[in-house]
């Protein structure tokens, strides 16, 4: 397959509450687009959902790239949240879970690391932190027409 | 006074329109109330139409004095601000977008411009161009006037259709006696979730009710702080005396909470609402028994 899926590829504001109801709903349309099934639709959403309100609240604002990505015939979406916020100083520690420096659960990054296929987090002090993920949309190969 | 002979004599572009907007008052509002913009606005009468013509000529007449014919804060405008406002509503119903009704505004400019030329016959050429030149801005100062009224006319909308969403998606039912429930539906943001708290509270009070059912079928995704949303108004429910259910988790929602490592053990959960009215049923010591065939009952 050659080509972009239409709409999928995008550069989203993040600088209040109204715009991660667009980042959600991005990120679904771009899901189903790319063939994610139900549950991995809302497994990514979700994890946008945290990884953007991370931004927010605690890179004070940002943005999302969303992605079209292929591994072969596997059709992926990769989103990339970047701020320049204070930066997380304990990656391990802020991923781990019940840890939270707001008022949150402290589930936010360790849950989405757990709902997407790939995560990576990248954080300087004071400079700002670019947390991407990418998920892949499951489909069983195509079968192959037996010779009569 | 000599001044005030200065006055009246003075020939500058802005008074020339002024004096001109004045003494064609009667004419500009009669051939405005023919304009699409004024006949589809006052369908009842034509006077309405007219008088409506006259009062934004006079308007116009008033910025022109002032000479500030390119400020939409001009003190005319403001005069006229709410009949616009109403004006473009009116065209809004009828499916006209912003651009289109801006459009229907800038027709007004021809029959004012025409009216101009035939007023001063005596005018040199330059002065009339001057003039012209003038009402041109004066009328497309108007419609940008129309235009910032149109769009905060939308933003005014949104922001009560928001309001009304909130209070609209947040119905306490009555399912039984001593049973509520709320269907929640779209996401569960802050200030939504603070409503559907309220609510709630309040109709366990009324309805002195013992259990209350939340309903996150119509909930698209359950994140931590949906989840912590949902713990929060669970727990204030128990503080009233009642316990709280949640329903209606679907299965993509049941493994995303699973993955994100929510703990809600301590919430009592149901896949649907009818299994969370049994249950609660149940718990009141009423039970929902299926009647045996032919069992109508005696008469």
């Amino acid at each position: 397959m050659s080509g972009t899926v239409a709409g999928v590829e995008a550069r989203m504001p993040i600088r209040s509450d109204l715009d991660l109801v667009w980042v959600r709903q991005h990120v679904r349309r771009a899901a189903a687009a790319l063939g994610f099934g139900l549950v991995d639709q809302t497994k990514l959403v979700t994890a946008a959902s945290e990884l953007a309100r991370n931004t927010l609240v605690y890179g004070g604002g940002g943005e999302m790239a969303a992605e079209h990505v292929r591994d072969g015939r596997a059709q992926g979406l990769r989103l990339t949240f970047s701020d320049r916020g204070p930066g997380i100083a304990d990656p391990e520690r802020a991923l781990s879970d019940g840890y939270t420096s707001g008022g949150g659960l402290g589930l936010g990054l360790g849950g989405a690391r757990r709902l997407v296929h790939d995560f990576s987090l990248d954080s300087t002090p004071g400079v700002g932190t670019t947390v991407t993920v990418t998920s892949w949309a499951v489909r069983s190969p195509r079968q192959r027409e037996e010779p009569r | 006074m000599p001044e005030h002979e200065t006055a009246a004599e003075q020939t500058t572009p802005a008074s020339d329109v002024g004096r001109f907007l004045h003494r064609r008052r009667e004419q500009i509002a009669q051939r405005w109330a023919d304009e699409p913009l004024f006949r589809t606005v006052f369908t009842v009468s034509r006077d309405e139409a007219v008088e409506a013509g006259r009062v934004l000529v006079d308007a116009l007449a008033q910025v022109a004095e002032t000479g500030r014919v390119a400020d939409t804060d001009a003190a005319g405008f403001t005069a006229v601000r709410e009949q616009l406002t109403g004006m473009v509503a009116s065209r809004a119903r009828f499916g006209l977008t912003s651009g289109q009704v801006s459009t229907e505004v800038d027709g007004l400019r021809p029959p004012a411009v025409t009216l101009l030329a035939a007023d001063l016959p005596e005018a040199t050429p330059e002065h009339l161009r001057e003039c012209t030149t003038l009402l041109t801005v004066l009328m497309g100062t108007l419609r940008l006037v129309v235009l910032e009224t149109s769009l905060s006319e939308g933003q005014a909308l949104i922001d009560r259709q928001q309001l009304e969403l909130m209070e609209a998606t947040t119905p306490v039912i009555r399912l039984w006696d001593g049973i509520v429930a709320v269907p929640l539906i779209g996401t569960l943001d802050s200030a939504r979730s603070q409503v559907v708290m309220e609510t709630l509270l309040e109709s366990v009070v009324d309805q002195q009710a013992r259990f209350a059912i939340l309903d996150i079928t119509g909930v698209p995704m359950v994140d931590s702080l949906v989840a912590q949303h949902l713990m929060k108004t669970v727990a204030a429910v128990r503080l009233m005396g009642a316990e709280c259910v949640v329903s209606g988790i679907r299965p993509a929602i049941a493994q995303t909470i699973v993955h994100l490592g929510l703990d809600l053990g301590t919430v009592v959960t149901r896949s649907s609402l009818a299994d969370a009215l049994a249950y609660a049923l149940k718990r009141l010591g009423a039970d929902i028994v299926i009647a045996a065939p032919g069992g109508a009952g005696p008469r």
